[in-house]
This record gives structure tokens, sequence and C-alpha cells, in this order.
């Protein structure tokens, strides 16, 4: 009975389980190191009814959006314009593979020097931190298209932006699509970043003002708000894009 | 042939191309240094060992994250693989997990580790051990059911069917979820070197930008970027000469 109703609400499970975990651990560690649940949440709603709160979430949501349109049209542009050249492919496929591995906070330096604090330097730091990945799936997304389409395309003599725009874009659109919500993570992790080192507002910023003067309060709720925000996007997009490999289904 | 030397003149074209700008003052120093002084002060550094102390501590956290996570996401995995239940609770964990910004975690760590190493490596434990578990699932997923019948039929001790049927199905999976270790093991010391810390390369490379210390901090940045993209190239040298091995016998 009990097996039938967590495999029918797993997500819902799982919330309970870790809210429990997290008042346990609260219970171990004390009251220096973690706020319980209950008081977190109350906390969050109280800052929530605060205007100076929804001003570091707008600046964040502002240069979170920027930063993940430019991620999502570079990724795409860099993917196709590889997916379409198999020469260029396998000379940059590396470069873009080796772009990811590299721990891109190590740049952060160099982002501030070049846009100075503020909006355009979270902005660029949040798309680097996207636009890889949205790269390596476009460009994988385009490589796994059967080539028979390709072949049809030619054969009915399709410009290449036609090609393009009615045989790659949909063929490719569900891996494309898993790029997208990787790069969405990753753009709101890295702006989020860009926040903590190269700027005056934003939830970053607060973050790490908090974490300077050690206050549980704030570090608690607006990580609890992040996550919030990440889990429940994440799962939208994670549930559209089964709907996208199984149509129908 | 032709795309080694192409893939040499996209990295060698573009420096070049800095290298004339920075020295025409087209782009300060106090932007970016021309890549040739930024090189030549990287050997300068290592040949003098100026900072031998926190390259050391950066990799020894590094490494130790790495191995810990390795560890212990395929002992997890084999173990979350074998419990149904406990795989559907978790699995809506593991696809937004990468979604949540564990760094938002560090000052906590901080509270109850204090300010030693511990918390840097379970940061960097923490982002990597999840890509491991879920690369080892889908690695024994791939077994097919067939063959532990055939083992079983077979009556191979446990040891046995592990080396001679598991592992041959999952390293390939397995060789992504290492892969993906080394660099999520390198984001999270590395960040938390930059966050709060006294120590390491994230640290240094801070100092130096609090203090407009281009001479220190550019070297610095590229020997982060030229250890991590290296460690990822010789991975996926290895990967490739054992599927050429296993291609032949």
């Amino acid at each position: 009975m009990i097996r039938r109703t967590i495999y029918a609400n797993p997500s819902l499970f799982l919330v309970i389980v870790l809210l429990a975990l997290w008042q346990i651990v609260f219970w171990l560690v004390g009251r220096n190191a973690l706020l319980p649940p209950l008081e977190t949440i109350l906390y969050l709603a109280r800052l929530l009814q605060t205007a100076r709160f929804w001003g570091h979430i707008a600046e964040t949501g502002t240069a979170f959006v920027i930063a993940l349109v430019i991620s999502v049209v570079a990724g795409l542009a860099i993917g196709l314009a590889l997916g379409v050249n198999r020469l260029a492919a396998e000379v940059f496929e590396p470069f873009l593979l080796a772009g990811n591995s590299v721990p891109k906070i190590a740049l952060y330096p160099i982002v501030l020097l070049i846009f100075g604090i503020g909006m355009p330097a979270k902005i660029a730091f949040g798309a680097i931190h996207g636009v890889v990945p949205v790269a390596i799936f476009t460009l994988t997304a385009c490589s796994n298209v059967p080539p028979i389409l390709f072949r049809a395309a030619a054969a009915m003599r399709l410009t290449r932006w036609d090609m393009i725009r009615s045989v790659l874009l949909p063929a490719a659109l569900p891996d494309i699509f898993s790029g997208i919500r990787i790069g969405f993570s990753l753009t709101l992790i890295g702006t989020i970043l860009g926040e903590m080192f190269g700027s005056q507002r934003g939830l970053g910023y607060l973050l790490m003002t908090a974490i300077g003067l050690q206050n549980i309060e704030v570090i608690m709720s607006v990580t609890l708000l992040l996550v919030l925000v990440a889990a429940t996007v994440n799962t939208l997009l994670l549930a559209q894009d089964r709907r996208l490999r199984n149509p129908g289904g | 042939m032709r795309i080694v030397l192409y893939r040499l003149l996209a990295v060698l074209l573009p420096l070049a191309l800095l290298e004339i700008l920075c020295r025409d003052r087209v782009i300060t120093p106090l932007t970016l240094p021309a890549p040739s002084r930024i090189l030549l002060g990287l050997w300068t550094m290592m040949a003098n060992g100026t900072f031998n102390a926190a390259i050391l501590k950066t990799l020894t956290n590094v490494s130790l994250a790495f191995v810990l996570s390795v560890a212990a996401g395929i002992a997890a995995g084999a173990a979350i693989h074998r419990a149904p239940l406990l795989r559907a609770l978790l699995e809506p964990l593991f696809s937004t997990y990468y979604a949540i910004p564990i760094y938002a975690f560090y000052p906590l760590f901080i509270v109850v580790f204090g300010l030693g190493d511990a918390p840097q490596v379970l940061i960097g434990f923490m982002l990597a051990v999840v890509s491991m578990i879920v690369s080892t699932l889908a690695g024994l997923d791939s077994v097919p059911a067939v063959l532990g019948k055939t083992a079983r039929v077979l009556q191979l001790s446990p040891v046995e069917t592990i080396r001679s049927v598991t592992l041959p199905y999952a390293a390939p999976y397995l060789f992504t979820g290492v892969k993906l270790a080394v660099a999520y093991a390198f984001i999270g010391v590395i960040g938390a070197e930059f966050i709060m810390s006294g120590t390491g390369l994230g640290y240094e490379i801070r100092f130096a930008y609090d203090n407009l210390d281009n001479g220190v901090m550019y070297p610095l940045i590229l020997l982060i970027l030229l250890v991590a993209v290296a460690v990822n190239m010789s991975l996926d040298h290895w990967e490739r000469a054992l599927r050429a091995r296993r291609g032949r016998g």
C-alpha cells in the first residue's frame, strides 16, 4: 500500500524525506549552523513581504533571463554552425568539451576586469556557464539526425536555411531541449556566482554578505528560495522534455 | 593530420591576435597582459616554486574529493540499483540536483566543520558524487538481464560475475561518470576556495585580484585551465585506448 503510493508520487515523498532529514540534522548540529525547516520557511515568507528583497529578486531575475537568452541563442548558433559542417565540427568539438571540463569559476576575475562590477559582469558570468552545454547538446543532436533526412532535403533542393528550419531543427529538437534544460540550471548557478563576487545587488550578493556576517537566517532562506525555483522549473522542463521524447505517450 | 593543423591554427591565431592587441596597448595590461607575458609568468612561478604549497593543497583536496566521490558513487549506485523503491524515491532528486546551487551550503559546512579542508572537499564531493551515482545506475541498467541469469547458471561467484559480466558492460558509463567527477571535483574545490578560504589556488587568485596583481592572477588562472584540460584529455585518451583494445579482442 505505502509502496504503491511512493511509486505514484516519488517527488512528494522525496520532499517529506528531505524535510525530515533537515530537521534531524538541525537537531544534531544546532542553531548556530542551521535553521529548522519551519523557521526557514517563515523567515522566507517574511523576507518576501519586503520591497527590498523583491528588488534583489528582480535584479537576479533580469540578469538571469538575459544570460539565459544569450546562452540559448549563442549555444544554438555555435551548435548548429558546427552541426551542419563536418570539418568545423571535427576541428572545434574538442574545444567545446574542454570548455565543459574547465572550472569556469576561475575565470571570474577576467570577467570582472573586462565588464567591471555590475549587471554586465553577472550576465556574462551566467552566459559562459550556460552556453557550452547548449552548444554541445545541439552539436550532438545534429550528428544524431539520420543522414537520410539530409539526403531527402538535398533531393528537394532546400536552401541551407530552409533545411535547418524544416529538417534539422525539428529532428534535433528533443536533444536540443535537454541541452537547454541543463543550460538553464548552469546559467542560474553562474548568475548567482557572478553576483556573489562581482555585484552590489541581487540574491547572490545577499548570500555573500550573509556568509560574511554569518547570518544563518538569510543564508538558509535565500538558499531555500533558489532551490525551490530551480527544482520547480527543472521539474517542469523535465516533464516537457519527456513529452518531446515520446509524443503521444 | 589536416584536422590537427586546423586545431593548432584555431588556438594560435586568436592568441597571436591577442598578443598584437596587447602589445599595441589596444588592450591595456590592467585588463589583460600579453599572452607571452602570462606564459613567462607561469614559467617563472613554477621554476621558483612560489605557489607550490597552494598548488599542492588544491590538488590534494581535488584528488580527495574525486576519489571519495567515485568510490561512494559506485557503491551507492550499486546499492540503489538493488532497491527499486529507494531508486523511485531518489530519481527526482538526481534529475534536479544540478539545478541546486551547492555553493550556498558552503557557509553551513564551515560552521559545522570549521575553516579547514573538510568543507572544500565536501563541496567537491557533493558536486561529483551524484554524476557518479547516475552513471553507475545507467551502467548497471545496460547489463542485459539474460547475462545475469547465465552467470547464475554457470555458478559464477559474485566477484567473477562483476569482473566478467557487469564491468565490461558498465565500463563506458562508469568512464563518463569518472570524467564528470573529475570536472566537478575541480569546480567544487576551487569554487569553495574562492568564496571563503585561506589557502589554495582559488584563494591565491582571489587575493591577487583584490590587489590588482595581474602578473600573478593570470598565470594562476592559466595553470588551473591547463591542469583541468590536461586531466580531461588524458582520461579521454585512456578511454579511447580501452575501447580500441576491446574492439580488437
